[in-house]
């Protein structure tokens, strides 16, 4: 190599490490901004009403922020439901809706009328599994949701009428105003026990949740 | 020192000069993007598509010093400059709404980023374009004296 060749790659190997240690920086400093709003408004992440899988009483509560047209989701549901399994009494799942999807809405409010049938989670995971039926990004056709969630035993009439209801408006509307509040603009996002993920995957998630076992009933 | 080495060598610093504004306006392009998270434009896009290409050619010629490729070069930084200035015209309401071509996606006029409180992105990228295609040009210049 001559030196004007050593020059060229010098510089782009030095451009590639400032890039580098830039974005490192500029997630750190998105990561830290994250937690402190989490943590000024824990208020706000769980919520009472909101779908909860595994007892209330568990002491370590994943929430999780949750388009049910998101593939993510979809991805993430068994794995979720896993860690409330496998830990039974300890760990709980919130379902906080995040519905950024064209006609989630809709699905939303489908999946509570579900809920006063107490079918809910059935109705959930009907949908999540024959999700590419109905969610497609640039077509939804959401009234394919109706013969899934009928297959699960939904009183699909009932459940018409329920959706239009004001109580389930008001749910989705708050929601979206904590959403909003706790700036959360990708799905699924998780909080554990107030927390966020440091960094989005499988394996912080595990970790976060086994961390926050850890300290709530000791080492396992 | 030849004569003839010492004017490849000016053409190959213009070159040089041109190839770190590309690198440069890239890394910003795909930190805005990938890392803030920012989803480019409609007209952000064909920038893109007139920049990126600019690292690699320009690159790859620098190391094979080939300053012939500043034409190549020219070709796009102008297409880019164009699509640049437009889009600098429309974010500063210099054209009216009706004539921006943003339809899905987000909105071309919508403010990303403010350095000293007038340089905005595709003010920054009119910069870039044509520093790149001046110091291209001033690259052909130069090799054009052998």
């Amino acid at each position: 190599m001559n030196k004007k060749q050593i020059t060229v790659v010098a510089i782009a190997l030095v451009a590639a490490a400032l890039f580098g240690i830039g974005a490192g920086l500029y997630q750190q400093r998105v990561n830290d901004q994250q937690a402190l709003t989490a943590n000024n408004n824990l208020a706000l992440i769980t919520r009472a009403d909101a779908p909860t899988f595994g007892p209330t009483t568990a002491k370590v509560s994943i929430v999780e922020f949750f388009d049910p047209a998101c593939e993510t989701c979809r991805a993430f549901y068994p794995m979720v439901k896993a860690f409330v399994k496998d830990n039974p009494g300890r760990v709980k799942a919130v379902i906080r809706y995040a519905p950024l999807h064209a006609g989630s809405d809709q699905v939303v409010k489908a999946l509570e009328a579900a809920r006063l049938q107490n079918l809910y989670w059935s109705a959930l995971e009907a949908l999540l599994e024959r999700q590419h039926l109905w969610a497609s990004h640039s077509n939804p056709d959401i009234g394919q949701i109706w013969p899934l969630m009928q297959a699960v035993g939904v009183d699909i009439e009932q459940a018409k009428k329920d959706m239009m209801s004001p109580e389930i408006d008001k749910l989705l509307q708050r929601d979206l105003r904590d959403l909003a509040t706790l700036n959360v603009t990708k799905t699924p996002t998780f909080f554990v026990n107030g927390k966020p993920l440091p960094t989005f995957g499988y394996e912080p998630l595990r970790k976060l949740v086994e961390q926050e076992i850890g300290l709530q009933y000791g080492q396992p | 020192m030849t004569k003839n080495q010492a004017v490849f060598d000016r053409a190959w610093r213009y070159l040089l000069a041109a190839w770190l504004v590309a690198l440069a306006s890239t890394a910003s392009a795909v930190f805005i993007g990938e890392v803030m998270g920012q989803a480019p434009c409609v007209l952000c896009w064909y920038q893109r598509i007139a920049m990126f290409p600019l690292v690699l050619l320009l690159g790859i010629a620098l190391l094979r010093s080939e300053t012939g490729v500043a034409i190549y070069g020219i070709a796009l930084s102008a297409l880019g400059q164009a699509v640049a200035l437009y889009h600098t015209l429309l974010y500063w309401h210099w054209i009216p709404e009706s004539l921006a071509p943003c339809g899905q996606g987000p909105s071309c006029r919508q403010q990303v980023l403010n350095l000293f409180g007038y340089l905005d992105l595709p003010m920054l990228s009119l910069i870039a374009f044509t520093l790149i295609t001046v110091l291209l040009v001033m690259s052909m210049k130069a090799s054009g004296h052998e």
